[in-house]
């Protein structure tokens, strides 16, 4: 039990520590990068924590594949510009009074629940039965969630589709 | 004392795989360059040893002691961590690939993989999915044109042949009814995956073929156009990870072709972790044999045979192979 909890300390401090690197770095690679090892960091947490399906999720989607697409972005921006692209500070007020409003709802969650007193037993969750009790018992937020999600691919196709067909426009126009 | 044998095993196990990994992608090196020499009606490297057989530690030795540079305007930091991601995330994949039964050794049964994770796929995708960082964050940390335009295309490309490769083992999973590499090669056992799922064993070549950045799919290295892409500001013994990196990657997608199409490790007569080596290399030759017949895709033709052939056609594959098991 004290090597899981040691570990646990460790990549709780590795988290916040790469987090907090990533938002504060003014070279948006660098930041990308961080992130990426935050999000390794949660998904060795899941692992931890007997989630082992989650974790290769997390790894996956985020780590993999959102990340990826950041870096997409950012690798078509010119390296020089990197210094302009960064929000002023001001901006920052917004962000911190959320997070602070959603840290304190957390903690009040957290502390009130009475699960959470109880120490955490090494356990590992088949990914059969995380699937059987994902569609079973939570089945409407999953319909909710794909059609939500639908409606997002729905909307990216028509943007796409929009755009070409102005480009189509205004080339015949100029022919004419 | 059993912790501590059980260590000892572990050790045993990785030091063996390891071994075998880094020798056979030295080998493969030259393997395909003797191939590739025949098929192309020339003789390839012969000088160094018989038959050239010692060229690979030529290289070696060539490699360590060449000077690892860095361009001056580079991103020292991210320039020196790319190649090591590639090599690393390469070699990690392997950790669940099974290499034969369990064997009993003095009472107790030790099984003949690294780790039987029970979600081996998903932990191999994760790997390849972090393997593109390498790729992607190499070309850019070079701070050149090509560099840049080669890891670009290099994610690009990776991120779209993702989708088909994970897409086309859906129906696997379903056959064996688990994620588990072990679990997979176990219910082959009868007869190999590549005789039920036809469908799904071209688009997981095909995919796997571009995953590995390979002719036809190499446009992230596209010598005549990007002269060497992403790795092109790269010397010394970090351009080797990089070529480590492509050749340990051809032998996992070799064994995980074996694996999830091949029966993995099953065959008559011979030892089974032979088996699953010859399956490796019969791949791994398959790729060369490839590599010197085809030439390189146009970036729309590459886009438009991921996203417009192979996506819908794993789909459909998925959709027919539920049908078929309900």
């Amino acid at each position: 039990m004290l090597l899981y909890t040691i570990l646990f300390y460790l990549l709780s401090a590795l988290i916040l520590a790469a987090t907090g690197l990533a938002v504060t770095r003014r070279n948006l690679v660098h930041a990308v990068v961080y992130l990426v090892i935050s999000f390794f960091g949660s998904a060795m947490l899941f692992y931890l924590l007997g989630a082992p399906f989650l974790a290769a999720l997390e790894v996956i989607i985020y780590a993999g594949a959102v990340m990826i697409l950041f870096l997409f972005i950012i690798m078509m921006l010119r390296v020089a510009d990197f210094e302009e692209q960064m929000f002023p500070p001001g901006q920052s007020i917004p962000a911190a009074i959320l997070a602070l409003g959603y840290l304190g709802i957390g903690a009040v969650l957290i502390f009130s629940d009475p699960g959470s007193r109880a120490p955490l037993l090494p356990a590992a969750a088949e990914p059969r039965v995380f699937g059987s009790y994902l569609f079973v018992k939570h089945w409407l937020a999953i319909e909710v969630v794909s059609l939500l999600l639908l409606v997002a691919l729905v909307g990216a196709l028509y943007i796409g589709r929009a755009n070409k067909a102005r480009t189509v426009a205004t080339v015949n126009k100029e022919n004419v | 004392m059993t912790v501590l044998l059980g260590f000892l095993v572990l050790f045993a196990k990785l030091a063996v795989v390891l071994g075998v990994l880094l020798f056979l992608a030295a080998y493969l090196v030259w393997v395909e360059r003797r191939f590739l020499g025949r098929l192309q009606v020339r003789l390839g490297p012969n000088r160094v040893g018989l038959f050239g057989l010692l060229q690979p530690l030529a290289d070696a030795i060539k490699l360590i002691t060449k000077e690892d540079t860095v361009p001056a305007e580079a991103d020292r930091f991210i320039f020196l961590l790319a190649p090591a991601v590639v090599a690393v995330t390469a070699l990690l994949m392997f950790a669940v690939v099974p290499f034969g039964p369990d064997i009993t050794l003095g009472g107790h049964a030790i099984p003949m993989v690294i780790s039987d994770i029970n979600i081996g796929l998903l932990f191999v995708f994760a790997l390849s999915s972090l393997g593109i960082y390498g790729v992607a964050l190499g070309g850019w940390a070079s701070n050149s044109k090509f560099s840049l335009l080669g890891g670009i295309r290099g994610a690009a490309q990776m991120i779209s042949y993702e989708l088909a490769l994970g897409l086309s083992l859906v129906p696997i999973v379903m056959l064996a009814r688990s994620f588990s590499l072990v679990d997979i090669v176990n219910a082959q056992s009868r007869i190999p995956f590549i005789v039920a799922q036809p469908v799904s064993f071209v688009i997981f070549l095909l995919s796997a073929m571009a995953e590995s950045k390979r002719i036809p799919f190499d446009l992230p290295e596209a010598e005549n156009e990007l002269g060497a892409g992403f790795h092109t500001e790269y010397s010394g013994m970090r351009f080797g990870l990089f070529f480590i990196g492509e050749y340990v990657h051809m032998q996992v997608l070799g064994a995980l072709i074996a694996v999830f199409f091949l029966g993995g490790w099953h065959g008559p007569f011979l030892p089974p972790a032979v088996w699953l080596l010859i399956k490796i290399i019969l791949v791994a030759l398959v790729m060369i044999w490839v590599r010197g017949t085809l030439p390189r895709l146009r970036y729309d033709q590459l886009m438009a045979l991921g996203w417009k052939v192979l996506v819908p056609a794993a789909l459909v594959n998925i959709l027919v192979t539920g049908v078929l098991l309900v």
